[in-house]
């Protein structure tokens, strides 16, 4: 909402600039976004006229002409081509200088004198057109400075209502407002009913009651739309941002400004015998002022006559029912919407309109009638013409009643933590128009119908503390309350996951959990993503189902700025539709690519493989405690490499995957190389377990290596499980030290070397013991796998 | 006993000279080994007559015991170059670089959240999660923004379809801890939302929230002033930071404020991060009203509470002096090891 500073100290006029009541009012919750200056510096510019024209001697775009100043008449070289003989025109005399800095000084152009400059709007900072001169009314008075003519200096307060505050979306809201901040009485315009001068009425009837209350109307014939708005209205409505039409528009747009209160002015010879309030019908058709035509549901309000819709009602008009400069008699319309009914149904259309932002917020209920007499009087001014009487369709058991509201005394202290004295909580409410009744335990309130949005205590505390100013009184300090909180002390926290990422050098990264669709089938072909209705492009329509698709992204996005070694993770949701429902999982995922350690002198030298990434996910795994629970087994997966992949199980369920990105997505990508990634459940990382104590045997360990020759596809997971069960707990750890294939091994086996550490709890080992189990282990290896010993 | 003494200062004269501990040591053998000499005078103490024997005896072991002194403190002396002459050759630069993989960082958001977390945590408060996808009821209508409401639209939200949106905020997490404990009630809820916004320089369509929500008896107006005063302070390290309440809307609050701070990067000297205005508008917050705290089964008379809501990207770029939202979500490595 924008606010002419002079106008509304029209209304009421504190004793402080613009800018301290721009303050009073954003620390009152209206807040004042911008406080612009209206034009510029506009000294030395006065209402001139032309007085005669001559072509210039030596250049065919330029006129000299003859400008009287009110008092002297002075030579003025000018190119505008819409100067002429008689008019009057914005005359900046020497010595001025305009608002983009120009000093105005004698000067010859192509050797003839010229002692001013004619203007053009924007030169003065004054609108937008600067296509030939500003033609000023013919009653401008000759010689006033343009500035006073103009109402001028001006500022515009840039306030930016939330959407309880409807009633200041009109100057006398606004208005109110100051006077109740600084204690000052507020007076509008007077307004008096209009005599009608015809008895012409309209019928009108409202068959949406509840939708529409209240519904005032007029007709006015014999205007004559051909006259201008007054430039003081004009201007008026530019500085609030509305574009002047003609003056039936112009004078309801207003009234809507002033008051608060939308309102529309038909032309009253294309409607059909009478006004029709109701619903719209399956498929009716209308074509808006601004020319679209929408085909309507049935629940939606319009304004009809008996053949035709005419406009959607508290939104847009129609075209055809629309004024224009031929109109000879008018309809006037003030109504009284209930919000609900107007509320989405704008935006269901694609439209937002001064109107339909008033209505879906709320209007004050009583505001009809006499906007229709301030509007009438305005237009007969204006446009002349002869008005009829009011005509008001009212149904009273649907116009709001503002229930009385119980203010108790000691929720003020309980609510907002201090106490207000009865007297000042009195005074503060009676500034702002409401009632009081005192009560036993405090006071029964009513609101006055423009303060519609208080219903309830709280809104009373919250105009009680807003008044008195939030910075007004006491901060307290808080004690929260005292808990002893549970915890699980087997829980993992996130930021140990993602300090742990961070030490084995992934950075972490935030992508959009919005996607392409089709970088999304790249890496989940197989699930169908849930989709955007409203995106704000198609690169970000669908909700990831893997955190994947975005990492490889940001990784792609940074390979291609010369990154060469990149480590990413990311901790995040991915949404799956599944047959219990969405499930939104709390995923971690990783992407690597480049060398295995940075390229510098003391690091050897080797590129990334699979088992870097899987030493940094078993690295996770081991924050948890159980990392032996964990196993992994060969799988497939649709963005991997069919033989570099893996899933990650812990207790039979599958929680993550890890693995080569497919040469195929690679490529498709735009990168190059290996690049490995990685995708676990943070869930299930978060959930570890207690330690618990085992005892430390006395006795000395034995260490033995076993070398064996295998087929190259045994995995080795059987391999050390198998090892594990013959030689039982004795068997304190195991490593693998080796794998190997290539010369001096047939071409179809690889050798494994394990490392295995024996101990028993109650006695020293005996040679012959151990001898015993590693037989038995290598004979098992033997019958199981085909495994032999290496020599 | 001329023997003795020329022994001994041929004995001194060749500790002396001796380089090295090996020629040390065949010195300590030529003159106090088995077949030293100066063993050998003692060997030869049985040809002196019984009187002579004491007094020449003691010669030679004071003699012998000199010697062992004498060799030691050389010995001892050259061991100490010799292992200054190895380690003046170990010597290596000290000042390469170590190996092995660096560390890399948390995202600025995340080093934000993790702040907002442990400040909140310190005085008791619980961290709570909850579901991106939301349902209509829990985003809006428990929310007291019942379908058609204006304040909807103060909010461009994400639709999946009518009923589904992506949260434009985290208070349905709020909504789903009061509908699922008692008061008290003290948490704040982190976590990514959602507004279709096109991204610019101060918006991104995902972005991140952390709200907070306090709920027991005898809460009021005044205490949330306290706490998001001293908030704000703690977490820009600033005691003499200015913190003002500006009325605002919102509907599940009421009385609702904006909170703005001095500008941290002019010091409220006007800048073109506070537009000229020496403000900063970095919370939203409010009194829980009766109507969001009815939906959830809370008793409206017995209790009250606050809530509030914070950009964290909007407190990361203030507080790292980070000038465009958009490259939160770049990840771009040049941006994010910044953070490291």
């Amino acid at each position: 909402m924008k606010i002419s500073e002079r106008w509304l100290r029209e209304w009421v006029d504190p004793p402080v600039s613009a800018e301290a009541l721009a303050e009073q009012l954003t620390m009152a919750g209206l807040e004042v976004e911008a406080c612009h200056t209206v034009g510029g510096q506009l000294d030395g510019v006065v209402v001139g006229q032309i007085v005669s024209v001559e072509q210039h001697p030596n250049a065919n775009k330029l006129r000299v002409c003859q400008v009287s100043d009110g008092s002297d008449t002075l030579q003025v070289v000018c190119g505008a081509p819409n100067a002429r003989a008689g008019l009057k025109v914005p005359f900046a005399t020497v010595g001025a200088v305009l608002p983009g800095g120009t000093e105005i000084k004698t000067a010859k152009l192509r050797d003839v004198d010229s002692h001013g400059m004619l203007c053009a709007r924007a030169e003065l900072g004054l609108g937008e057109t600067s296509d030939g001169l500003w033609e000023l009314p013919q009653d401008a008075a000759l010689g006033q400075l343009l500035a006073g003519y103009f109402g001028l200096p001006d500022k515009v307060l840039d306030i930016d209502l939330t959407p309880n505050r409807s009633d200041c979306l009109g100057l006398a809201g606004v208005a109110r407002e100051v006077g109740v901040l600084n204690k000052l009485a507020v007076a509008g315009p007077a307004i008096q009913p209009v005599a009608p001068t015809i008895d012409d009425a309209f019928p009108v009837s409202v068959q949406a009651a509840a939708d529409c209350p209240r519904y005032v109307g007029r007709v006015l014939r014999n205007v004559d739309l051909s006259r201008a708005t007054p430039l003081w209205m004009q201007e008026r409505l530019r500085r609030a941002g509305v574009r002047s039409i003609d003056a039936a528009v112009d004078v309801t747009n207003y009234v809507m400004l002033e008051l608060g209160q939308p309102m529309h002015a038909f032309d009253l010879d294309r409607l059909d015998q009478g006004i029709v309030v109701r619903q719209a019908k399956h498929n009716e058709t209308l074509t808006l002022l601004d020319e679209q035509t929408l085909t309507l549901n049935d629940n939606c309000l319009l304004i009809a006559d008996h053949a035709k819709p005419l406009a959607l009602a508290g939104i847009m008009g129609g075209v055809d029912s629309g004024v224009s400069t031929t109109t000879q008699h008018l309809f006037l319309e003030a109504a009284f919407f209930s919000p609900l009914p107007i509320a989405g149904r704008a935006r269901a259309y694609g439209l937002h309109t001064e109107s339909s932002h008033r209505f879906e917020r709320g209007v004050d209920s009583q505001l009809q009638k006499l906007a229709i007499e301030r509007a009438t009087r305005l237009l007969l001014d204006i446009v002349g013409g002869e008005a009829g009487p009011l005509i008001e369709v009212v149904s009273a058991e649907h116009v709001p009643v503002a229930a009385p509201i119980e203010l108790r005394r000691a929720r003020i202290g309980k609510i907002l933590g201090f106490e207000l004295a009865d007297a000042e909580v009195e005074d503060i409410l009676q500034r702002l128009g409401l009632t009081l009744q005192s009560t036993a335990d405090g006071w029964r309130v009513i609101a006055p119908s423009f303060r519609f949005d208080l219903a309830i205590e709280a809104d009373l505390l919250e105009e009680l503390a807003r008044v008195y100013g939030y910075n007004n009184f006491p901060s307290r300090n808080l004690r929260a309350p005292q808990r002893f909180k549970r915890s699980a002390e087997s829980a993992l926290p996130v930021a140990d996951i993602k300090r742990q990422m961070l030490a084995r050098g992934y950075q972490e990264a935030i992508t959009y959990s919005f996607i392409d669709p089709g970088l999304q089938a790249q890496f989940d072909p197989a699930t169908k993503p849930v989709r955007l209705a409203n995106p704000i492009s198609s690169e970000m329509s669908v909700m990831r189902t893997s955190l994947l698709p975005g990492l490889v992204q940001a990784l792609a996005y940074n390979i291609a700025r010369q990154q060469q070694r990149v480590r990413l993770f990311e901790a995040g949701q991915r949404f799956v539709r599944s047959t219990e429902g969405l499930r939104q999982d709390n995923m971690l995922a990783g992407v690597s690519c480049g060398s295995r350690w940075a390229n510098e002198w003391a690091n050897e030298r080797a590129p990334l493989d699979f088992y870097d990434v899987k030493g940094d996910v078993e690295s996770l795994l081991s924050l948890t405690g159980q990392r032996q629970d964990y196993r992994f087994e060969a799988a497939e997966h649709p963005a991997l490499h069919p033989g570099q992949t893996a899933a990650l199980y812990l207790q039979g369920e599958q929680i993550g995957v890890i693995g080569a990105l497919h040469p195929r997505l690679v490529s498709e990508n735009d990168l190059s190389g290996e690049i490995y990634v990685f995708e676990i459940s943070l869930q299930a990382l978060l959930q570890g377990i207690l330690p618990s104590y085992g005892k430390i045997s006395k006795f000395p360990e034995v260490q033995r290596d076993l070398a064996i020759l295998v087929d190259k596809n045994v995995e080795s997971s059987i391999v050390s499980s198998d090892v594990r069960e013959i030689a039982g707990e004795q068997l304190t750890d195991m490593t693998i030290f080796d794998v190997y294939d290539g010369q001096g091994i047939a071409p179809s086996k690889k050798s494994l070397g394990l490392s295995l550490t024996l101990q028993n709890h109650s006695r020293t080992l005996a040679e012959q013991e151990v001898n015993k189990c590693l037989d038995k282990i290598v004979a098992s290896l033997e019958q199981k796998f085909g495994a032999t010993l290496r020599n | 006993m001329n023997d003795l003494e020329g022994l001994v200062l041929q004995a001194r004269a060749a500790i002396d000279v001796a380089a090295d501990p090996a020629a040390l040591d065949s010195v300590r053998v030529d003159y106090l080994g088995k077949k030293g000499k100066i063993t050998a005078l003692l060997k030869g103490l049985g040809k002196l007559s019984a009187d002579q024997r004491p007094a020449a005896g003691a010669a030679i072991n004071t003699a012998k015991q000199s010697l062992q002194e004498q060799i030691a403190e050389h010995k001892s002396v050259l061991q100490s170059a010799v292992l200054a002459t190895r380690l003046a050759g170990e010597k290596i630069d000290v000042t390469l670089p170590g190996r092995g993989q660096s560390t890399a960082g948390l995202h600025p958001v995340t080093r934000t959240i993790e702040r907002i977390e442990s400040i909140f945590r310190n005085i008791g408060f619980d961290v709570a999660e909850g579901p991106e996808i939301e349902d209509d009821y829990h985003n809006f209508s428990a929310l007291n923004m019942p379908e058609h409401h204006p304040a909807r639209a103060m909010q461009d939200t994400f639709y999946i379809d009518s009923n589904t949106v992506l949260r434009t905020h985290t208070s349905p997490v709020q909504v789903r801890v009061m509908e699922a404990s008692e008061p008290p009630i003290c948490i704040i809820c982190p976590g990514r939302v959602y507004r279709s916004d096109s991204p610019d320089l101060t918006h991104t369509p995902m972005f991140h929230q952390v709200e907070g929500l306090l709920i027991d008896e005898g809460i009021s107006f005044a205490h949330l002033k306290g706490t998001i005063e001293s908030f704000l302070q703690v977490y820009f390290e600033n005691e003499e930071l200015v913190v003002r309440f500006r009325p605002s809307y919102f509907p599940f609050t009421e009385p609702s404020a904006e909170v703005d701070i001095g500008c941290v990067m002019c010091s409220g000297t006007g800048c073109r991060v506070c537009s000229h205005t020496g403000w900063l508008e970095v919370l939203g917050c409010g009194m829980v009203h009766p109507k969001v705290l009815e939906y959830s089964n809370i008793d409206s008379e017995r209790y009250s509470g606050f809530a509030f809501g914070m950009g964290a990207d909007r407190l990361a770029m203030l507080r790292y002096g980070i000038d465009d939202a958009r490259l939160l979500f770049d990840n771009d490595l040049k941006f994010l090891r910044q953070f490291a």
